[in-house]
């Protein structure tokens, strides 16, 4: 009981004081405290109701029991992790994106394959591909192959309408003056349109990082060998133990902000010229 | 004719070349077996036998598109011709599983995106404290934790239905409530000045101005969250299979074997999931036409 109204008093002050703290000046402290705050006062909340009302850990275990629970089990956490996301997750994803970009390119030189290419895309990109994992499944065995295969083509058609997209971003004028420069296709290509198409790769490499996750774990669901974290959630769900299926969610989603995060930086990087990317 | 050229010659062109790679795959991948099972009968198989023979196994490795097209006829058209549309072997039947539940959670799911995306733009405490955690949740791979949602409703006694539209709720809700923070804020200063200076309470700011304006996000987002919530409603059927449904269809076909069957309702989750954004976009450019936005 004590556990339940401290939880609600510590959420309501909580509430309080980032009401209290959106009401001033916008600052770097606010913009990290109140949503940092408000994560903070959710788990606490989520623990006291656990312990207040007595949940059954079958239901919904409590962050402390999860947190003890991944603390416990780091060597299996790591196995499921490389398994799942450095060979499945990561090699998919660099060859579908690969791919998908260096078809973009190729079709790039035909507008009349890109008139065709692009709707096409776009109507793939929109359809449940996930459902091709069992016809990977089957065709490339149970282990990391084929949830590599089954991410590169959730991946390759959403790059591949962003880049096709981006490489006809150019407008007249600058492709003119790469006339008159009498620039030759490669130079035209690697001077002006590639860094052009830079926004547009990389809104596409972002989408792509999720999906590439979504895949590789729900690929998992359709066989795979005793490791991997969608191995591990389906069976530890089978069995249950909902602490581990929450601390493969807690790794899965940890990776996932990363993962997009690491591409986000890279764009940044990249794309420093870009009005997105400029500050002030 | 002009039209025709330029804008369907090249759609039609892409799509017969992938037709004309499928069954070339087809060849390929099933050719082994075809010859496998030659050599155990003793004889040399030519090239055109071997084609036909790729192409009209039982269970393929890859089956062509015309056998797929046969094996949607004969669990859709002719099983209504016989009078059994919802026999359990229909696959109008399991479609239908899926569509109640991708329609139960979409309509959820954006009917919270919204609320929580009007509360967003006018309490900048929620806005602070929730909309870093919505965009966050956008990387995480949250298809992840459907198997686990649907085993814990199915403790609490939930219906089949409700446990998979929770999960396809859920995936439509965050693409809605991050297109309508953009859309609901997208009236320019000028425009809320003006407002100001007829006195506009909040509640016509909301009605007359923002949520007008933002029309064009929202059934942007609307496309994105009704494919999403096909796929959660897919995906949660791999974990909630005794009633039937694609994703059923999918693993029961995983499991003995029938890739026709895989594909066939893969094939019919694509056309759900085509449907579904197509008629999206109608209600788009209807409203937007009567709105005077179509562009």
């Amino acid at each position: 009981m004590i556990w339940l109204v401290g939880s609600i008093i510590f959420w309501l002050g909580a509430w309080r004081l980032n009401l209290w703290l959106a009401g001033r000046a916008q600052s770097r402290f606010v913009t990290v405290a109140v949503p940092a705050l408000f994560g903070v006062a959710l788990l606490l909340l989520w623990e006291g109701v656990v312990r207040g009302f007595d949940i059954n850990p079958v239901l919904l275990p409590a962050p402390s029991a999860i947190g003890a629970r991944i603390a416990a089990s780091m060597p299996i956490l790591w196995t499921d992790f490389v398994q799942t996301f450095v060979k499945g997750a990561l090699t998919g994803y660099v060859i579908g994106c690969g791919a998908a970009f260096l078809t973009a390119v190729a079709v790039d030189r035909s507008p009349f394959l890109q008139k065709g290419l692009l709707p096409v895309g776009n109507f793939v990109a929109a359809l449940p591909i996930i459902g091709m994992a069992p016809i990977l499944v089957m065709w490339f065995g149970f282990d990391w192959h084929s949830k590599a295969a089954v991410v590169v083509v959730m991946v390759f058609f959403p790059t591949l309408v962003n880049s096709v997209e981006g490489l006809r971003a150019t407008d007249h004028m600058q492709r003119d003056l790469m006339r008159t420069y009498a620039a030759a296709y490669w130079q035209g290509l690697l001077k002006l349109r590639l860094p052009a198409a830079m926004p547009f790769i990389f809104n596409g490499l972002k989408i792509s990082t999720t999906l590439a996750l979504i895949g590789a774990i729900v690929a998992e669901f359709f066989g795979s060998p005793i490791r991997g974290m969608g191995f591990r959630i389906s069976t530890e769900v089978g069995r249950l133990a909902l602490d581990m299926v929450w601390a493969e969610i807690a790794v899965a989603a940890l990776a996932g902000s990363a993962f997009y995060g690491g591409v986000a930086m890279i764009e940044k990087a990249v794309t420093f010229w870009h009005p997105s990317q400029r500050r002030g | 004719m002009s039209v025709f050229r330029q804008n369907v010659m090249p759609v039609l062109v892409v799509v017969l070349a992938i037709l004309a790679l499928w069954y070339a795959g087809a060849v390929g991948l099933n050719a082994h077996w075809a010859q496998d099972k030659a050599k155990r009968a003793g004889v040399e198989l030519r090239f055109s036998e071997l084609v036909a023979d790729t192409w009209t196994q039982a269970k393929p490795r890859l089956p062509t598109p015309n056998q797929v097209a046969v094996e949607i006829w004969r669990t859709t058209g002719a099983m209504i011709a016989r009078g059994k549309a919802f026999s359990k072997r229909s696959l109008i039947l399991h479609g239908w599983t899926t569509l109640s539940a991708t329609l139960l959670g979409f309509a959820f799911g954006a009917l919270f995106g919204i609320l929580l995306a009007v509360g967003i733009v006018h309490i900048r405490a929620i806005d602070l404290s929730v909309m870093p955690w919505v965009i966050a949740s956008q990387t995480v791979p949250i298809l992840a934790i459907a198997p686990m949602v649907v085993v814990v409703l199915a403790t609490l006694n939930t219906p089949a239905l409700v446990a998979k539209g929770v999960i396809s709720m859920y995936l439509s809700f965050f693409p809605v409530v991050v297109g309508m923070v953009k859309g609901l804020r997208s009236p320019d200063r000028l425009a809320l000045d003006q407002m100001a200076t007829w006195h506009a309470s909040r509640a016509q700011v909301i009605w007359k101005l923002r949520l007008p304006a933002s029309a064009p996000y929202l059934f942007a987002s609307l496309k994105v969250g009704v494919a999403a919530s096909l796929i959660g409603a897919v995906v949660a059927e791999l974990s909630l299979s005794q009633d039937g449904g694609l994703g059923a269809r999918l693993l029961a076909g995983s499991y003995y074997g029938q890739t026709i069957q895989i594909w066939s309702a893969l094939i019919a989750a694509a056309t759900l999931a085509a449907g579904l954004v197509g008629i999206v976009g109608m209600a788009q450019g209807l409203t937007l036409r009567r709105m005077g936005m179509a562009r």
